[in-house]
């Protein structure tokens, strides 16, 4: 009876706070949409400025998806190359090819070498062309498409742990937790309650985070939605846990902030956006220790993979110990409050 | 001693043989750190009293206070209260408590927050709602049941918390400063209020700086640098100090008026 009304004033008081529910709903959706015009578009063409180069090569260095600007000496093109109106140019002197990148950006440089060496098969006659196939994916997957999993379990995570971090703290720096304490709540009550009403929100926010990516933005998904919701929702359950834990050992809103580079920051670096593979063996271990990998790697395998429960099952049980460890640790450091 | 004998004379007067205190405190230390908040109090409050503890800020009245209710705990000593060991969570369900500074929930209305404090005392349906409307009007809350907390003022903030503590219908009212910044004819009504509640049998152990408040209690301690200095009645208190007023004989007993 305390947890259903500690669930249902949380409800009340989110309900009239319409800053913090556009925080929730809307700040993902924008971010996301954001994220989606900036990496969901194939790179622009690149330019290449040539000299003297024979016109059946390029012929063949346009059917490469190259725009190609020829020029007439080799200082001509040197100065828009200069300027930046190419980003290389591919110049034949004494029957020797040259290629001089701009290469200020490594993508548009990438961009222009993947032109050249089509070129190259397709003026080479070819003897060993593999067919292409993917496995997973498809042909000119972005990568929003790849780290678009990641990032909706990125959001759900980050505003749910900042949303109850501060409201836990609330309650304690307005003095409501001491009021609190002098009623015959059990701590675990406490725990419980804060879980059902934020547990709410948290719901359908993951839901409306992952059908707004997947229907609205056409993020690469082969999976079950379900799955997705699910392993949102641990997600989401996780942070709920670990910023009401966490939220004990700060004492003002602008703390709470604090914790924001120590716990948000480092497992945005490790759950996967970015390769890790390089990285040192011990170092890599630390993966193990951050929700968001479990959370990011489940998404990506349903998303991209299409796998099935059998497939995300140890994600899913380590978010569900996780959210159960700081669950219980938080009914322990409540005895910061009140000694029973 | 002046102290011991003001006690001693006080616990005499009270300890009639069919009267249960409803408070007891034997004892009682808190420190923090190297800092002594609270140096062996020791304390009775019989049944169905109008307790009032005076004392200048920072003197320990709500680091008392908080050990009586078990949100904090003692170092040493036994506080037993309604005759349970502090703490214990099903004795936090027969005391009423209001804290000095008002937890409320702003974002509710002034009926959602004692709904909300109603389920936390396990009371449901009719009955909750019959406690709410007889607390709101005992408060002189009624027209404002349905009017969002955060714009209330502060008077009506600390009327609020006074119902939230009624609410359970508690055996033991704990009420921190419950006067500060309330308007004198709304103080009157709540000390009108209160001396009904003790009517019927309500103990009130209430903290004050208002020397006139002091006057209304049916006993007063004194409590300065964590000790408990004098106990006693009013009229007790004045004529052991040879003083006309409470707040003279608090003078001469080396109490601030603070």
């Amino acid at each position: 009876m305390r947890i259903r009304a500690l669930t249902m004033r949380i409800y009340r008081q989110f309900m009239r706070d319409r800053r913090t529910l556009a925080l929730l709903f809307v700040a993902p959706l924008f971010i996301l949409t954001l994220v989606y015009c900036i990496f969901g578009g194939t790179a622009s063409a690149p330019k290449i400025g040539t000299v003297g180069l024979p016109d059946t090569t390029a012929g063949a260095l346009r059917a490469s998806s190259a725009v190609v600007v020829p020029y007439d000496s080799a200082a001509a093109a040197r100065s828009a190359l200069d300027d930046r109106k190419v980003d290389a140019v591919l110049a034949v002197t004494d029957g020797k090819p040259a290629l001089l990148l701009e290469g200020s950006d490594p993508s548009r440089s990438r961009a222009v070498l993947l032109s050249v060496s089509a070129m190259q098969r397709t003026a080479s006659a070819a003897l060993f062309q593999p067919e292409i196939a993917y496995l997973h994916g498809k042909p000119g997957m972005s990568s929003f498409d790849a780290f678009g999993p990641v990032m909706i379990g990125f959001f759900s995570f980050f505003f749910v742990f900042l949303l109850a971090g501060v409201a836990f703290l609330r309650e304690r720096t307005t003095g409501t937790m001491e009021r609190l304490m002098a009623t015959p709540i059990r701590r675990h009550e406490i725990v419980l309650g804060y879980l059902g009403g934020f547990g709410l929100f948290a719901i359908l926010q993951s839901a409306l985070v992952a059908c707004f990516a997947i229907y609205a933005l056409g993020m690469f998904m082969t999976g079950s939605i379900w799955l997705i919701l699910l392993v949102n929702l641990l997600l989401t359950l996780t942070a709920l846990t670990l910023g009401t834990l966490l939220s004990a050992f700060a004492g003002s809103e602008f703390q709470i902030i604090q914790f924001v580079p120590i716990v948000i920051v480092p497992q945005a670096f490790f759950s996967g956006l970015f390769p890790l593979d390089g990285m040192a063996a011990w170092l890599h271990k630390l993966t193990y220790l951050m929700p968001l990998y479990y959370g990011g790697d489940a998404l990506r395998g349903i998303m991209i993979r299409g796998e099935g429960f059998r497939g995300i099952g140890i994600d899913v049980a380590v978010l569900l110990g996780f959210s159960l460890l700081f669950a219980a640790l938080n009914v322990v450091a409540l005895k910061k409050q009140r000694a029973i | 001693m002046k102290t011991t004998n003001l006690s001693t004379a006080s616990v005499k007067k009270w300890t009639a043989p069919e009267q249960t205190d409803a408070l007891s405190l034997d004892g009682v230390s808190r420190s923090f750190g190297d800092r002594t908040i609270l140096n062996g109090i020791s304390l009775r409050i019989r049944r169905g009293e109008l307790f009032g503890l005076l004392g200048p800020s920072g003197s320990g009245k709500t680091a008392l206070i908080k050990l009586i209710t078990g949100i904090d705990a003692a170092d040493a000593g036994r506080v037993v209260v309604l005759g349970e060991r502090v703490p214990s969570l099903p004795l936090l369900g027969k005391i009423g408590y209001m804290a000095q500074s008002d937890a409320l929930y702003g974002e509710l209305t002034a009926k959602e927050n004692l709904m909300f404090f109603g389920a936390m005392f396990e009371l449901r349906g009719a009955r909750l709602a019959e406690r709410i409307s007889e607390a709101l009007s005992t408060v002189g809350l009624a027209q404002e049941a349905g009017k969002l907390v955060s714009r209330f003022s502060g008077g009506m903030k600390r009327r609020l918390s006074l119902a939230i503590a009624l609410l359970h219908e508690p055996e033991l009212l704990i009420l921190d400063e419950p006067t500060v910044g309330i308007d004198p004819a709304l103080r009157v009504s709540i000390w009108t209020s209160l001396l009904a509640l003790r009517e019927r049998g309500t103990t009130i152990l209430l903290t004050t700086h208002v020397m006139d408040e002091a006057e209304r209690c049916d006993r007063i301690g004194l409590l300065r640098d964590g000790s408990l200095t004098a106990v006693g009645s009013p009229a007790d208190l004045k004529a052991d100090t040879g003083a006309a007023t409470i707040e003279e004989a608090f003078i001469r007993l080396g109490g601030d008026r603070s």
